[in-house]
């Protein structure tokens, strides 16, 4: 809209430039845009995921100067000459990180809408401690909710992304009447 | 022999072929290539790497951004809508309201009561009023203050025993097709054998009321939806989507517009959980709008409307009876529940009947009577939830078992056990039970969990429950009555080898795509990475019901087991046209079609594949699932039918402070029966995530109101598990085989919920010697029982001393 008056539906946008995912990035950005909308339909890295609005379920994490943060809390020109990463930014060519790797050897992933902000968050701690705890995988991802997994595969993929565990064993307990009649 | 063969690329040498001494095909587990391995999801990868596209994700050039106008009325007459000023801001392409598309859908033909938008009077807060299609989202936000609404408004009905009361003076009803001068939707009753004769001889009974407060699926993608009505005149769709079906024919119905006109996408789906398997209003609102505009038209909910949308486990009311004889054995079932659906139909007649009918087994209950009220109120709609139906009565009924153990001085695992149904029988009602693994269920978690060192041994504020349960695997009565089967995959090859598999099946998350690939794989003896699904595109896949009543891994993998097996005949009589022997001596496994006498003349798959294509072209085959007529002739008969159920058992070993009244979990031991364990990587999440979900049912989440108002419509108030409170689980599979599933697979989305109500319920009556009558059991509703009981037990004290 090309109105001289900026208002609340048509306000004013401003020159932003980011780092993102190591590349440069410039556009014009409205004055009260969040990185999470910037990312998403700005920079059109649609990884990054929108899921409450508020900040509760952690699906819009990213890393800003290599710190998790929610990008639905964040406006986008407070991250003026910031280092943001997104998840389109943590696998290094066409290898999967460790992390995404284990995630889809354990099956952490069910709908796997709430994944890329989990392993932004995951990718900053297993950096920070290569080999954690499950209780500090547990206390890391608390501000990321998952309505799929229970969560019992997302803590194993932590534990086999830093080497603390294999691929699980199955859970199945053969029933030998059932086998029996399968003849 | 043509240059394809002589490509070291397309075949391996016949000396790679596996020793013939390895049987196959002789019914040990052994004999599968594919089904029970761990095996990640097909889209795991591109879901990790954000790449994955949800409906939001997708964007079009010139489209533009829907916001609905919301009631913040909960009952309340329309009296006029002015539009005017609100299509003069700029930016903003059109503006729809609710008499624009006035036609009633539903998901059931039985219960057509929703509109695109309000038509004449609101029904509850959040329901929708206008529509807004406008260039920004700030444009169509600014666009919505500008629309000006008058209504009179009207009494809400925001309490059970209100709506099924007969109507007062100067009160509304809120449908005009209730039947009666009151608000009540459905009432359903049943009775079998001799309940009154029941309870009149029985050696015990037992009998409590529970009260439910709704719970919603809160999955982590929230709802959205685009249309675009394209230059060949014809309406696409794009939506997150359980049953994008079930959406065609509502949009056909609404827009009087034959179906093949509408084409309905189901991008990837961000958890669905049942709060995705209705025909939505929001469809039809950006469908409407696309075709009014001629652009590209895209709505995306935020948290809030997720929850004003709901279609949420019903709260319930209930009261549970139960007989029992002086041997343990249950007698008889008497249940009575009165859930609120909220100011819509949607699966509420189903919900009605399966508040009764998934409540007897898995137990053999030769009397039982049910009746049940469904009624219409103010609040948003109640519809169908994972476990849809047979999440409340279970509680009841498992924790009223649980008293009549504790009256009669019965180890509870103990009567769980004499009680259990056998396999391949048929309830009092109708329902055959085909497998079943309960038995086995049972004797797996009380060893697992030592229940036998553990129950009623615990010191105070320590406790362990069992809570049990059977679930329909896909419902076998087709909501649209009709000739047509309820599941069909088609399959395609052509010379690169790779198969395509073209279903109608929802992916939610689920790993229903996977289950598809794993299955033709299978029958075909190939590896995983020459399969390719392509799914829910109505223009291309045959039809599947949809993500529901847990019928995916049975119909859908039965269609595509079907069309497999088509597929490896025409491979297999290739094979014989090129070798010289027989059809009968050839099986597929590992690349080739394999001679089971003399491995030797195996032939190649691709090989074959050249024999089979020529003069002929690519392979196409087809393969469908249609459930076999079943079940008893009463009213309601068709209610809970399914061709195979699941069984689970679930024990909690948990801990209840009892200064705060604060219950934790310390860990679950599940066992569940699904037949076949196609995936264990998939059942195992499908088990946990169950789990996880019942957990917050009982232990945190409700929809909380005040009046007509939602009090905690976002998901820091609304409070599901988060991963530091969700408990260790020790998952068991059972595998009873289902003769007639694919591979003899049933279902694992669902049943798995319910059992872990009641294991918490017991356990903390284990614990701390209280029963709580109120879900969610929440600390101050624990710690106020657990007062209660010190304050009886200080009384009965004195009164003995004095």
């Amino acid at each position: 809209m090309s109105d001289a008056t900026p208002t609340e539906a048509h306000p004013e946008a401003k020159l932003l430039r980011l780092t993102l995912n190591g590349r440069s990035w410039l556009g014009a950005v409205e004055q009260h845009a969040l990185l999470l909308d910037v990312i998403r339909y700005q920079a059109g890295l649609t990884g990054t995921k929108r899921g409450c609005d508020m900040g509760t379920c952690g699906c819009c994490a990213v890393q800003i100067n290599g710190e998790p943060r929610l990008s639905c809390l964040t406006l986008a020109h407070d991250c003026e000459g910031a280092e943001i990463r997104t998840i389109e930014g943590v696998q290094s060519g066409p290898l999967l990180s460790a992390l995404q790797d284990a995630w889809v050897a354990t099956g952490a992933s069910q709908c796997g809408f709430c994944s890329p902000g989990f392993i932004m968050v995951g990718e900053a701690l297993l950096e920070e401690k290569p080999k954690p705890t499950e209780r500090e995988v547990r206390e890391a991802i608390a501000g990321n909710l998952c309505r799929c997994t229970g969560y019992v595969k997302i803590v194993e993929a932590f534990m086999v992304a830093s080497g603390q565990a294999e691929p699980g064993q199955d859970a199945v307990r053969r029933n030998a009447k059932g086998d029996s009649e399968s003849d | 022999m043509s240059t394809y063969q002589d490509d070291k690329a397309f075949r391996a040498p016949l000396s790679t072929l596996p020793s013939t001494g390895k049987k196959r095909q002789d019914g040990s587990d052994q004999d599968f290539n594919i089904i029970g391995e761990r095996t990640p999801l097909i889209d795991a990868r591109e879901k990790v790497l954000g790449q994955a596209i949800y409906t939001d994700d997708i964007d079009f050039p010139g489209m533009l951004i829907c916001k609905i106008l919301r009631s913040p009325w909960a009952h309340a007459r329309i009296d006029s809508i002015d539009i005017d000023k609100a299509l003069a801001l700029p930016g903003v392409h059109s503006v729809m309201v609710g008499t624009d598309a006035p036609i009633k859908f539903g998901v059931l033909p039985i219960s057509q009561d929703e509109t695109a938008l309000a038509v004449d009077k609101v029904r509850h807060l959040g329901e929708g009023i206008a529509a807004v299609a406008a260039e920004t989202e700030a444009i169509a936000l600014e666009a919505l203050e500008l629309i000006d609404v008058k209504v009179t408004e009207l009494k809400p009905f925001l309490r059970k025993k209100d709506s099924t009361r007969e109507l007062r003076e100067g009160e509304e009803k809120i449908h005009e097709h209730i039947r009666f001068e009151n608000n009540i939707h459905k009432r359903v009753r049943q009775s079998f054998g001799e309940p009154d004769k029941a309870f009149a001889e029985a050696a015990w009974t037992a009998n409590a009321s529970f009260e439910f407060k709704g719970v919603t699926h809160a999955f982590t993608e929230p709802i959205a939806a685009i249309a675009h009505w394209t230059p060949d005149q014809r309406l696409t769709l794009w939506t997150s989507q359980q049953v994008p079906h079930y959406t065609h024919l509502a949009i056909a119905r609404v827009f009087e517009m034959p179906m093949h006109r509408i084409r309905v996408i189901k991008p990837t789906v961000g958890g669905g959980f049942g709060g995705k398997s209705d025909p939505f209003p929001h469809e039809m609102v950006v469908s409407w709008l696309a075709m009014d505009c001629g652009r590209p038209v895209k709505m995306l909910f935020d948290r809030e409307e997720v929850f004003f949308s709901n279609h949420g486990r019903h709260p319930t009311s209930n009261e549970i009876s139960m007989a029992m004889d002086s041997n343990g054995k249950v007698t008889g079932l008497d249940i009575n529940a009165t859930i609120d659906g909220g100011a819509f139909g949607s699966f509420g007649v189903v919900t009605s009947y399966y508040n009764g009918v998934l409540s007897h087994g898995p137990y053999r209950i030769p009397s039982f009577r049910y009746q049940g009220t469904r009624i219409y109120s103010n609040r948003p709609v109640s519809g169908a939830m994972r476990g849809h139906g047979s999440v409340n009565t279970r509680l009841g009924t498992e924790v009223v078992l649980d008293m009549l153990c504790a009256k009669a001085g019965f180890d509870p695992v103990q009567v769980r056990l004499d009680n259990t149904l056998s396999d391949f029988t048929t309830l009092i009602n109708g329902f055959r039970i085909t497998s079943n693994g309960i038995r086995e269920c049972i004797q797996t978690v009380a060893e697992r969990s030592d229940w036998a060192n553990k129950h009623g041994k615990l010191p105070y504020g320590r406790g362990i429950g069992i809570g049990c349960g059977f679930y329909i695997s896909g419902s076998a009565l087709q909501i649209h009555k009709s000739r047509l089967p309820q599941s069909t995959v088609h399959l395609k090859v052509d010379m690169d080898g790779g198969v395509t598999i073209h279903t109608g099946a929802a992916d939610i998350g689920q790993g229903s795509d996977t289950m598809a690939a794993q299955v033709v794989a299978e029958v075909l003896g190939l590896p995983m990475e020459r399969m390719r699904v392509y799914a829910v595109d109505t223009d291309m896949s045959p039809i599947d019901l949809g993500s529901y009543s847990s019928r995916v891994t049975f119909m859908n993998g039965l269609a595509a087991k079907r069309a497999a097996e088509d597929l490896r005949e025409q491979l297999i009589r290739a094979a014989s046209r090129l070798s010289g022997y027989a059809v009968e001596s050839f099986i597929m496994r590992d690349g080739y079609v394999y001679n089971r006498h003399w491995p030797e003349a195996s032939v190649p798959y691709m090989e074959a594949l050249e024999e089979a294509l020529a003069g002929k072209g690519a392979l196409a085959t087809s393969g469908c699932y249609t459930a076999p007529p079943m079940g008893a002739a009463y009213k309601g008969a068709g209610a809970g039918l399914s061709p195979t159920y699941s069984f689970t058992s679930y024990i909690c070993e948990l801990e209840v402070d009892p200064e705060t009244g604060m219950v934790q979990p310390l860990k679950i031991w599940a066992a569940h029966d699904c037949g076949r364990v196609l995936n264990p990587l998939a059942v195992e999440g499908q088990i946990e995530g169950s789990i996880h979900m019942g957990l917050g049912q009982i232990l945190c989440e409700e929809m909380a109101y005040e009046g007509p108002n939602l009090l905690n419509a976002n998901l820091l108030d609304y409070r599901i598990p988060t991963p530091s409170q969700t408990p260790e689980m020790d998952v068991s599979l059972i595998e009873s085989v289902d003769p007639e599933g694919p591979f003899g697979a049933k279902e694992c989305g669902e049943g798995g919920l319910a059992p872990i109500l009641p294991a918490v319920a017991n356990g903390i009556y284990d614990a701390v010697g209280v029963r709580i009558h109120r879900v969610p059991m929440t600390p101050d509703v624990v710690l106020t029982a657990i007062e209660k009981k010190a304050r009886k037990e200080r009384r009965e004290a004195a009164a003995r001393s004095a």
